[in-house]
């Protein structure tokens, strides 16, 4: 039993093929939500109501033409996806779902664990970068210069949003912050304002509209990843899906009390909180045009950074005055 | 990368041009500094071509000029044929005539609207407009029975009637449009995120736009109340009552705001037109012939003036005829547009002028690949240089018939040959 648990903890759930199908799930709600908000069908032929075509599509681009850019760092331009999908999946491995226990400290629990996870999720950015710094395309570049200088307008916001909880909470471990929730569920909505603000700069950290500018197709064709094609270009995708799981997650466990009750209990909550997380996401990506680069910046420095700075402020007079 | 100028290239291929032109940009760092526009990508020698077909046929080609705006270089043409020819067209032909203009107007508008909506990289409003483009493109289609070339105008007024069922149908319609036409004007001045991406874009100051030639829509949102349809009224805009719209911010957000005022204007049009309906018949006899002469036929394209110039030696078939369609007349104001602006507003500022990339192309510049020369070389000194070519390689012309057969086999291209 000792040896099953961490290998079911491992590869089933929330492991490898979990995440891999849901992400693959999540796509699809995403996709059928967003066009019929669009008064389109969205998905249909593949599986019932279209819901394997998110896995097709994956499966189809594994069989296309893979090209590598004569000039382009071959070993580098190569590497980086694997290493991107690798990253998010250990992330996922720190959502607090069943294989823990609360009053120790294991492998995959810890205090600090929440900072961790947030670098985890920053580092596909940087591999954003580098996958259009060594492709030496053109509008990869571009993309590329334009993933970094965004960076600089959301994290800082992100990473603040999520460290009120945290400080009501009086501990920095994902475990901790999500039983403190739980127990205390009307401090939930002290960090109203936290959670649009982890909302909105997740939606910038996946790059989607409004913030898809590193990508944006009008203005510089495929961004960071017009050269990338094949497996590489698939992997990329899965990359944005996980990613899109795992921001959902970390939000859930951090704002809406995480996924309390063993492995089916969790595997429940886990599902509902984090497609209502997502879904929120869907209607800000149907509600919006891309802005401009600067704009974002502006946007980030004005509104979301003081809005978060307020936010701590609210969480520290309410600790210091009534816990 | 301060300091650093680059050259980007958008185009001939990019996915913010739906047709093929090249745009090369000298950025610094994310900011335009000169821009050039490189034609010749699309030519499809339709001038030419007229010049072999009879007038008649000839509607039908000038129909082909646009897939957009067809009818309006039909209409253009028709209007110069008629003046040659000295024939008055029928009334009830004329209001059908402006009719299915009017339409016309209101699907490039909508259409436009769309197309402004995903270079901002908001599809929504995009899938929105284009869903209701097709209200107006069901009326197209009863009063022509086709949804972009209505084959409608012929000389002396248009082929086809419509009864009283089909006149209710399309006021019943016309109401739909402009419930929705008010929605899309509240959300393309009042969304935060469109907003911010077109207002104080792409600025054309006044004195430029005129200077520059620009027209339609370009024209009048750099506040120049400038439109054949007031200043040369041609069919029966005489005695339509309508304004010309204009905005005065010279910007994108200003070229929306005239497009949606004239989409109301359309409306208004439509109404009266429908409501006034003389009776009679739809046209009159035209003769084969045209008598010998010349013509400058002017008309306002949704996108702006567009202009035919028809010459005639007496024949079935013009000696020439020229076009000149309104996005060629905007696009040195979109060089001016485009200086000083971001990489991100290229797709917005180009996509502006609502371009119709293939109706402006008048010729193929022929550009040395070693130096960069271009020069414009004759049909016939292109043949001569061919053949010179193939005697130089000792090819007899019925072997060369034989390779370019072969390579057509080849890739499974049948109809050539």
């Amino acid at each position: 039993m000792a040896v099953i648990k961490p290998i079911f903890y491992l590869f089933i759930y929330p492991g490898f093929l979990f995440l891999f199908l849901y992400s693959t799930f999540c796509e699809w709600v995403d996709r059928k939500f967003y066009a019929r908000l669009q008064n389109r069908i969205g998905p249909l032929y593949t599986g019932p109501a279209g819901l394997l075509q998110p896995i097709a599509d994956f499966v189809k681009l594994l069989t296309k033409e893979d090209i590598v850019p004569e000039k382009a760092d071959k070993a580098m331009f190569s590497a980086l996806p694997v290493f991107a999908v690798a990253i998010v999946c250990t992330a996922g491995m720190y959502l607090p779902t069943w294989h823990y226990s609360l009053d120790k400290i294991s492998f995959n629990s810890f205090p600090g664990d929440l900072i961790l996870v947030v670098y985890l999720l920053s580092l596909p950015t940087l591999i954003f970068f580098l996958a259009g710094w060594s492709s030496t395309n053109l509008f990869s570049t571009i993309g590329g210069v334009r993933v970094l200088t965004m960076l600089f307008g959301y994290e800082i916001p992100l990473l603040l949003a999520v460290l009120s909880p945290a400080i009501l909470a009086d501990s920095w471990r994902l475990a901790e912050i999500a039983y403190f929730y739980q127990t205390h569920p009307l401090l939930i909505f002290v960090n109203l304002i936290g959670f649009v603000i982890a909302l909105v700069a997740l939606q910038a950290k996946l790059e989607r509209v409004p913030f898809d500018i590193p990508h944006a197709e009008t203005e510089i064709v495929g961004g960071t990843f017009t050269e990338y094609s094949g497996k590489k270009l698939a992997f990329f995708r899965l990359l944005s899906d996980l990613e899109m799981v795992v921001g959902a997650g970390l939000i859930a466990t951090v704002f809406l009390g995480g996924f309390p009750g063993g492995i089916l209990g969790s595997f429940v909550l886990f599902i509902l909180k984090t497609l209502f997380v997502i879904l929120l996401l869907s209607v800000i990506r149907t509600a919006c045009g891309r802005l401009r680069i600067d704009q974002m910046v502006h946007f980030s420095w004005h509104y979301l950074a003081p809005l978060a700075v307020v936010q701590l402020a609210i969480v520290i007079v309410i600790k210091g005055f009534w816990l | 990368m301060e300091g650093a100028e680059f050259k980007v290239p958008i185009g001939p291929q990019h996915p913010a041009l739906k047709e093929p032109l090249s745009l090369r940009m000298t950025l610094e760092g994310e900011v335009i500094k000169d821009a050039e526009i490189r034609l010749g990508y699309n030519h499809r020698g339709i001038e030419k071509l007229a010049e072999q077909k009879t007038f008649i046929q000839n509607i039908y080609l000038m129909e082909r000029i646009c897939g957009i705006c067809s009818h309006s270089h039909t209409t253009c043409f028709v209007q110069g044929v008629e003046k040659l020819m000295g024939i008055e067209p029928a009334r009830r032909g004329l209001f059908l005539r402006t009719l299915v203009a009017e339409l016309e107007r209101v699907h490039s508008h909508l259409l436009w609207m769309g197309v402004v909506g995903h270079e901002a990289g908001f599809d929504t409003f995009f899938m929105y407009t284009w869903r209701d483009r097709e209200v107006v493109m069901d009326i197209l289609e009863i009063i022509s029975g086709n949804r972009v070339h209505y084959a409608i105008n012929t000389f002396g007024g248009v082929r086809r009637d419509i009864d009283e069922l089909q006149r209710q149908k399309i006021l019943g319609l016309l109401d739909q449009l402009k419930k929705r036409t008010e929605y899309y004007f509240n959300i393309g001045v009042t969304e935060p995120t469109f907003v911010a991406r077109i207002a104080g874009v792409g600025k054309l100051p006044q004195e430029k736009a005129i200077a520059l030639c620009a027209v339609g829509p370009t024209l009048r949102a750099s506040d120049v109340p400038r439109d054949v349809r007031k200043d040369d009224p041609y069919a029966v805009y005489e005695e339509i009552p309508f304004e010309v719209c204009t905005a005065n911010t010279c910007d994108v957000l200003g070229r929306f705001v005239v497009r949606v005022k004239e989409l109301y204007q359309s409306y208004q049009i439509i109404e009266y037109l429908l409501k006034n309906l003389p009776p009679g018949p739809v046209n009159v006899r035209a003769p084969r012939r045209v008598k010998e002469g010349e013509v400058v036929s002017r008309y306002e394209a949704p996108r702006g003036e567009n202009i035919h110039y028809i010459k005639s030696n007496g024949t079935d078939k013009p000696e020439r005829v020229k076009v000149r369609a309104p996005t060629l007349g905007n696009y040195p104001a979109t060089v001016e547009m485009l200086k000083n602006g971001f990489v991100a507003d290229i797709p917005l500022i180009f996509a502006s002028i609502d371009p119709c990339i293939c109706c402006a192309e008048r010729l193929i510049e022929l550009v040395d690949a070693k130096n960069g020369k271009s020069q414009i070389v004759q049909a016939s000194v292109l043949r001569a240089l061919g053949k010179e070519t193939l005697r130089s390689k000792s090819i007899s012309p019925a072997q060369a018939k034989e390779i370019w057969q072969q390579a057509f086999r080849n890739k499974g291209i049948k109809q050539w040959l």
